[in-house]
Formats: C-alpha cells, structure tokens, sequence
C-alpha cells in the first residue's frame, strides 16, 4: 500500500501511545522522562508528515524549534532529577512522594 | 369631632415616657418618676377635656388608620369611643394617677425606683390600649402587652426567686388563657369574616344566628381569655402569687385595672355571648367567687386577703356578665377599683410602717400610731362588704337585683352568701391589724406614712364613699340599655329601694360578718377558727390545695412533654439528621482524599484519562 | 509498491519495535538499555523523516537528538550509578490504569483517522526540505522564535548550573 499521510499518522499515535504508556507504567525516573521524549518524537513525526503532504515548510520550522526547546528541557530536567537523587538517593518514583495515605 | 388628637396623645403619652425613662433618665429618679407622673395625669386631665367637649357619645365612634390588608383580612389599628371607653379611661388615668404618685413615697428607698416607673408607664400604655381598641386583633396584641408589664412588674424584685416564680407563673397561666382567646378570636373572624368590634355589632344585630352551631364554643373560647386575665378558676392561681410584686403593682394591675381587663371585654364584645355561653360564665363565675372567699378567710398575709377578696370580687362581676348584666358588672368593676385600689395602697402603707412586715398576726393597734391609713382603710373596707351608702353597696345591690330579674335563684344565694363571707374575713382582717393590742415590737414602733402616700388614699376614699350615685350607672347604662333613663343623684341614691328584698338581705348578712368578725377577732392574739372548724379550715388555709394538684398533673405532664421534645432533639433531629449530614460529607471527604495520592504516574494517568474522554467528544461525536 | 513504501514499512517496524523495547524490556530492566533502544528509535526516525524528504532536519535529529539528548542521559545515569531496577511489587493498578486509558486514545485516535475524509484535488507532495529552504523561511518569516530560543537556551544553561550547585553559595 502506498505509504500515504494516513500511514505516517498511524505510526505517529502509536509511538505516542507507547510513550504514554512508558509513563504511566514505569517506576524509573530515567525511563519516564526518556518516554517522554518518545512522545515529543511521534509529535515530531507528525508534524513533518503534515508538512510534506501540505506542500509547506512552516510544519518543519516548527519541528526545529521543538527540538531545541526539548533539548534545554532535558538539560532542566536531568539537572532536577540528579538534585532529587542527591536528596532522596533514589530514582524510583515510590520513595518521591511525602504525602501520607 | 373636636379635639381629635386628644385620644391618641391620652395613649401615646405614657408609652413615650416608658421609652424616655428607659433610654434617658434612669439614673435621674425625680425626673422619671414626673415624666411617667405627667403621663398618666395628663391623660386624665385630657380625658376630662375630651369628654367634656364631646360628650359621653361621640358622633364619631372610631378613629383608626389602615393597618394590615392581607386578602380578605383587614386589621386597622385606631380608637373605639364610646362611654364604655371613656369611662374605663377615666378610672384606669384616673386610679392609676393615684396609685402612681402613691408610689414615689413607696418605693422611696429602692434602687430599682426609675425602673419601676417606666414599667408602670409601659403597663398604663398597654392597659390603655386594651380600653381604646376597636377590634380583636388591636385588643389582643395589647392583651399580650400587658401581660408582659405584669410579668415585668410582678417580677421586679427579682433577685428574690420566688418573685421570678410568681412572675412566670403569672404569664405562663395567662398564656393558656390568651390560647383560647386567640382561638376564640380566628373563630370569630372564620364565621363572621370581620374582626372589628362595630362591625361585628352590626352583623349580630342584624342577624343573631349568625355564628350558628359554634356560638357556643366561640363565646367560650373568647371567655378563656377573661378567664386568664381576671383569674377566674380554673386558671385563679397566679393571682395570690403575684402579691411578690410592690404593693403600688398589686394596686394597680391586680386590683383596679388589668384584672379588670378580662371583665371589659367580656362587656366589650358582650354580643358575641349567647345563652349558653353566659350560662356557664355566670357559674364560673359565681363558683370563683364562693372558692375564693372561703380561702380568704383563713390567709395571714395582709395583702394575701386582699387577693383573694379580688379574686371574689372578679368572680361577682363575671358573674353579673354571665347573668346579662354588663351594666351591673362595669359598675361593680368601677367601685372595685376604688375601693380594692384604695385597700391595696392601705395595706402598703401599713407593711411600710410595720417596715417590710406583712403577717397580721404581727400587727395590732395600729389605730393609733396611723390614723389617716386606718380611717381610710375603714372607709374601704365597709365599701367592699357592701353598707349602704357606700359604693360597694350600690354595685353589689345592682348585681344582685340582676341576679333575680334572671331568675338564677342559686346564683342569687351564692352571691349573698359571698357578701357575708366578703364582711366576714374583711373585718377579720381590719379587727387584727388595727385594733386589739400590739402583737409585736414592730407594732408598738409604726408610724404613719408620708403626705405623698396618704393624699392619694384620701382621694380613692372619697370616691370609694360617693361612688354609688355619681352617674355612673348612667353612662354604662347608656352604652348597654336601649333607652335608658339618666337618673339623678338622688334617683341613683334611692334605686336599690326598687327591689327591697335583696338589698335588705345583703344588708344583714354584711351586718353578721362584721358581728362574727367583731366577736371572734376584737382582741385576738391568735385565730381560733382552726378550733372550731377543724380540718376545713386547713383546707382554707392551704387554698383548698389547687397548687399541689396543679404541681401533680399539669406540671409533671408539662415536664413529661418537655423530656420527650428533648430526646428527640438530641437523638433524632441532632443525632440522625445532622449526624447523616455530617458522616455523609466526612465520608465523601474521605473518599476523595484517596484520589490526591502524590503520586506522580496516578495523576498523569486521570491526565490521561481525562483527555480521553475529551478526545471522544470532540473527535468522534 | 516502490522501494521508498517498503523502506517506510521496514523503517516504520523498526521505529515502533524500538520504542515498544524502551518501554518495555522483558529481558533487562537497566535504564541503559532502554536508553540504547532509544537511540535506534531515533535514528529509524531520522529514516522516516528522510523518506520525506525533511532532510535537514533528519541530521539534526541525529545529531542533536541522538548525538547530544541520549548523551546527556546517559550521562546522568553513569553519574547516579543507576543499577539496575530491584524488583518491587508488581504495580498492578499502573499497568491496567496504563493500558486502560492509553488503549482508549488510540481507539479514539484511529477511528477519528479512519472517518476522515482525504482531500479531493490536492496536488501531488513536492516540497523539499532542504537546508537552503528552511534557512530562508527561518530568518525571515520566524526570526523572532528563533531570537526567543536562543535567549531560552541561555536559561536553560544557567537553571541548571544552578541546580546543580550542592549549595547555593
């Protein structure tokens, strides 16, 4: 089947699906966030798809400034999550929280 | 009409000085005692003017503005004038005029004097308002008010307990009476649809079957206030406890006027009344009067006897309502004030001398150390058994004469029988307080009471003494008789001729009760009843024990009720209903509290979750 | 079926076996792997976006995206020696909660896709993405954003220098 933009879409959702998924199951701090970075990929994916298939370059400008964007976000959340790990001395979402049952 | 305002000033006057007195002067006790002074002899003075200009029946009968239009009800508040009105204004101004000046000597030494005033004004406001109103719903809002007066007034000393006893005991009883006037009242108004007095006049004139098969209950629910406010039985009990009030407040309010109260409306809205209803009025009333004379006779407070003999007295002129007479009744109940007002203030002035000493057995010979008090204490006392030519006599005799022209022969014997026993512990009491010897020290070192307190006694026993052929016969009889003839002073001294019989033997069983009297107690130091009477006389003694039966049955059921209201305060409305209330939110509360769980990846799923849901409405609906 | 749809299938697969194996590695659970397979999705991405002909940015992806961000990672896990995950009580509520409600967008997702509608007369994909194309629409049209993420940049620097800090002297 011709790989049309209906294609691309369906493995753009799929790959936020699993990225979605990644977050609400997993328990490592590390693996989430590298799940979220998943979703920001299908995102990405996307918007290039959409792009070509409209004949437009804006979609692809975007993507640009959405990588930027995510790689200072990762540097402020790594940054976050080792000073979290310096005062729990722990990556495992569990021993985070305060707040009592 | 002239001099309209005349009425509303004669009202509003002692209200604004009750109001004055309370916000301004209280501590200023010469300046309230004349503003509420002012008050009531001004009314009286007016009332004198009103009168005098527009004589006994003014053209026109009401003055009122529109008060309350709901529907098909209409209450207005204004003035009815008549005679029955003007006359009753010039007693209560008049009367309370004395009494009042009469109390700046009493209550001389008493921290409370101010406030005394301002209640004694508030009262005159509110017993006034009674006498002026033109319909139901005015008569009882002022019913209620001078309730509250008396409970203010009877109460005034009420650091003492039992005088805040005998206050709530007075007000609580005049409830149950005002409940079955107001129930006698929403009758009235159901059948008739009109609650003005005239108005209500007219209808019953024009068509005397007009209340049908209830006439009969609402003339007797209209009677239950009569029979609260003037202490009929069954509801006679407050009446000899409200003696913890100041003699001056026993004077006025339960003596002269408010007791009188019940018997003015009885008289007011007399056409209500049919044969039935006035049958069992006359009883009741004839059965109050025998009950009350018989316990009187063996009562050793001073001001105790003279309730009692109130008590009666109420009791005659209830019964001459009962028995068609409400000419006979008003005019009794005008003497009454008189001479009860002037006995009260009397008896004042002797606890005042025997310093705050009300047992007469503690009295004695106090002829000669207060011979003003015991002259008009006389004069009172012969009025009240009915010697001619004093006013008691008069009225006494126009109550019997009615008694016979209705034929209640039974009613006739109970009331001539009171009239002895009325002599009787009358003298009882005058033979141990003034003559005979000291029975105590207190006795030997009495003294008189000042000028302020004697002149008003002076007054009150001038008209106790003339009162029998002044007129009033005349303007009551106006009022109540189609077509009755004014009789000169000297037809007035002579009418009780008209029936001999009655009047001869009401003169001789008075003459008897004053022998017994004179024989058992001219130099008593003791009673000696008890011995010869034995146990009846303990049952006198002991006011035939209606308290106690009271005590037993009413008041255990009241506070049975009482216990069960609570429980089921505390238990249902408290425990089940708010505590629903109250565990349904502590759950719920609890229940939402789990969602808030910290965790990072439960809120990121309800993130998710919640987007779903929005995703679904917006993409495939 | 030209080269350049299957070439999209075999790298679609591998994209989303990857990314399946960073979620959810039944044989190790060291955040390691996870990141590894990370890299390989990216990088069968950067495959797709060059079947587009987003030419640029599939270099880009590379190299900043695989090449800088999965450093970074990596970095961070060799820092905090992250072993690998002890086992913990199965979290039963997060994978049904997981599978619940991502099943459900993709339901939704995929039905919505299915019902639209292509559009009628649309002219035949032309655009190419080329480095010379971007640059031209970068400086022009969106040189404000492009001035704005530099500053963001430099924000980020100093957030995280601060963060850093074992005390805030």
């Amino acid at each position: 089947m011709h790989a049309g933009l209906e294609q691309y879409l369906i493995v753009s959702f799929l790959l936020f699906a699993l990225g979605l998924l990644g977050v609400i199951m997993r328990r490592n701090l590390l693996v989430i966030y590298m799940s979220l970075e998943l979703m920001l990929n299908a995102a990405n994916l996307a918007l290039v798809s959409f792009s070509r298939f409209n004949n437009n370059l804006n979609g692809q400008i975007l993507v640009f400034f959405i990588i930027t964007v995510a790689a200072a976000e990762v540097a402020v959340g790594l940054a976050l999550i080792v000073a979290l790990y310096r005062k729990r001395q722990s990556a495992h979402v569990e021993d985070l929280t305060t707040m009592k049952l | 009409m002239k001099y309209e305002i005349l009425p509303w000033l004669i009202l509003l006057l002692p209200l604004v000085a009750a109001g004055c007195i309370t916000l301004f002067t209280l501590r200023y006790r010469t300046v309230s005692a004349l503003l509420s002074i002012g008050a009531v002899v001004t009314g009286f003075i007016l009332s004198i003017i009103f009168i005098s200009a527009n004589g006994w029946h003014p053209a026109v009968g009401e003055l009122f503005t529109n008060w309350l239009s709901v529907g098909a009800l209409h209450i207005d508040f204004g003035l009815k004038l008549d005679a029955l009105s003007m006359m009753m204004l010039l007693v209560v101004t008049g009367v309370g005029g004395a009494i009042h000046i009469y109390s700046v000597g009493y209550m001389r030494e008493d921290s409370g004097f101010s406030r005394f005033f301002a209640e004694l004004s508030l009262f005159t406001f509110s017993m006034l308002g009674i006498v002026l109103a033109g319909n139901f719903i005015e008569m009882f809002i002022f019913w209620e008010l001078v309730g509250v007066s008396s409970y203010l007034l009877i109460g005034f000393w009420f650091e003492k307990a039992s005088a805040g006893d005998a206050a709530k005991k007075a007000f609580i009883t005049n409830r149950l009476g005002d409940f079955g006037f107001l129930l006698g009242i929403l009758m009235v108004w159901g059948i008739l649809g009109s609650l003005n007095f005239s108005a209500l006049h007219g209808q019953l004139a024009q068509n005397p079957a007009a209340l049908g098969t209830m006439a009969t209950i609402a003339g007797l629910l209209v009677f239950c206030g009569a029979v609260g406010k003037s202490a009929q039985f069954p509801l006679h009990v407050w009446l000899p406890d409200a003696m913890e009030g100041p003699t001056p407040v026993s004077a006025l309010i339960h003596a002269a006027t408010m007791v009188a109260a019940g018997v003015y409306m009885l008289c007011r809205v007399f056409f209500i009344l049919n044969a039935d209803a006035l049958h069992v009025i006359a009883y009741i009333g004839g059965f109050t009067s025998l009950l009350a004379a018989l316990i009187a006779i063996q009562q050793d407070d001073i001001k105790r006897i003279i309730a009692y003999s109130t008590l009666s007295q109420l009791g005659y002129m209830v019964m001459a309502v009962g028995l068609s007479g409400p000419t006979a009744a008003m005019f009794h109940l005008t003497t009454h004030a008189f001479f009860k007002a002037l006995l009260f203030l009397a008896a004042g002035s002797v606890i005042l001398g025997m310093h705050h000493e009300q047992d007469i057995w503690q009295m004695g010979n106090l002829r000669k150390k207060m011979p003003t008090t015991f002259w008009t204490f006389l004069v009172g006392a012969l009025a009240l058994s009915g010697i001619p030519p004093f006013s008691g006599f008069y009225s006494k005799d126009s109550i019997f004469a009615q008694a016979l022209e209705q034929k209640s022969h039974l009613l006739l014997a109970v009331g001539i029988l009171v009239a002895g026993l009325t002599a009787f512990y009358t003298f009882r009491l005058f033979f141990v307080v003034f003559s005979g010897k000291e029975k105590s020290e207190d006795a030997s070192h009495a003294h008189e009471s000042p000028p302020v307190m004697t002149l008003p006694l002076v007054v009150l026993a001038i008209f106790a003494a003339i009162g029998g052929f002044i007129g009033i016969t005349n303007h009551y009889g106006s009022q109540f008789i189609a077509g009755h003839e004014t009789l000169s002073v000297v037809q007035q001294a002579l009418e009780p001729l008209h029936s001999p019989v009655p009047m001869l033997i009401g003169i001789a069983v008075a003459l008897t009760g004053i022998f017994l009297a004179f024989s058992l107690y001219k130099n008593a130091t003791s009673d000696p009843l008890p011995a010869k009477l034995g146990a009846l006389a303990t049952w006198m003694k002991n006011k035939f024990y209606f308290d106690e039966l009271y005590e037993a049955t009413v008041i255990r059921l009241h506070d049975f009720i009482a216990a069960v209201m609570d429980w089921i305060d505390r238990w249902i409305v408290d425990g089940l209903c708010i505590g629903l209330v109250r565990g349904g939110t502590d759950l719920t509360g609890r229940a939402l509290r789990l969602v808030q769980t910290g965790n990072l990846q439960t809120y990121a799923f309800l993130f998710v979750l919640g987007v779903a849901v929005v995703m679904y409405f917006v993409l495939v609906k | 079926m030209g080269l350049p749809d299957i070439l999209f299938y075999v790298f679609a697969a591998l994209t989303l076996l990857c990314g399946v194996l960073v979620v959810a590695n039944p044989f190790s659970r060291n955040p390691v792997t996870s990141a590894m397979f990370l890299v390989l999705t990216i990088i069968s991405m950067a495959g797709l976006f060059v079947l587009l002909h987003a030419f640029f940015l599939a270099a880009v992806q590379i190299i900043v995206y695989a090449g800088a961000v999965i450093v970074l990672f990596l970095f961070v896990i060799m820092l905090l020696d992250l072993k690998e995950e002890q086992r913990r009580k199965i979290n039963f509520f997060g994978i049904i909660a997981g599978l619940v409600s991502v099943g459900a967008i993709v339901i939704i997702s995929l039905k919505a896709l299915g019902a639209a509608q292509p559009g009628t007369n649309l002219p035949a994909p032309h655009v190419e993405g080329g480095t010379t194309a971007l640059g031209q629409l970068l400086f022009t049209q969106y040189v404000l954003p492009f001035e704005v993420v530099s500053v963001l940049l430099l924000v980020a620097m100093v957030g995280v220098i601060l963060l850093s800090k074992k005390d805030l002297k």
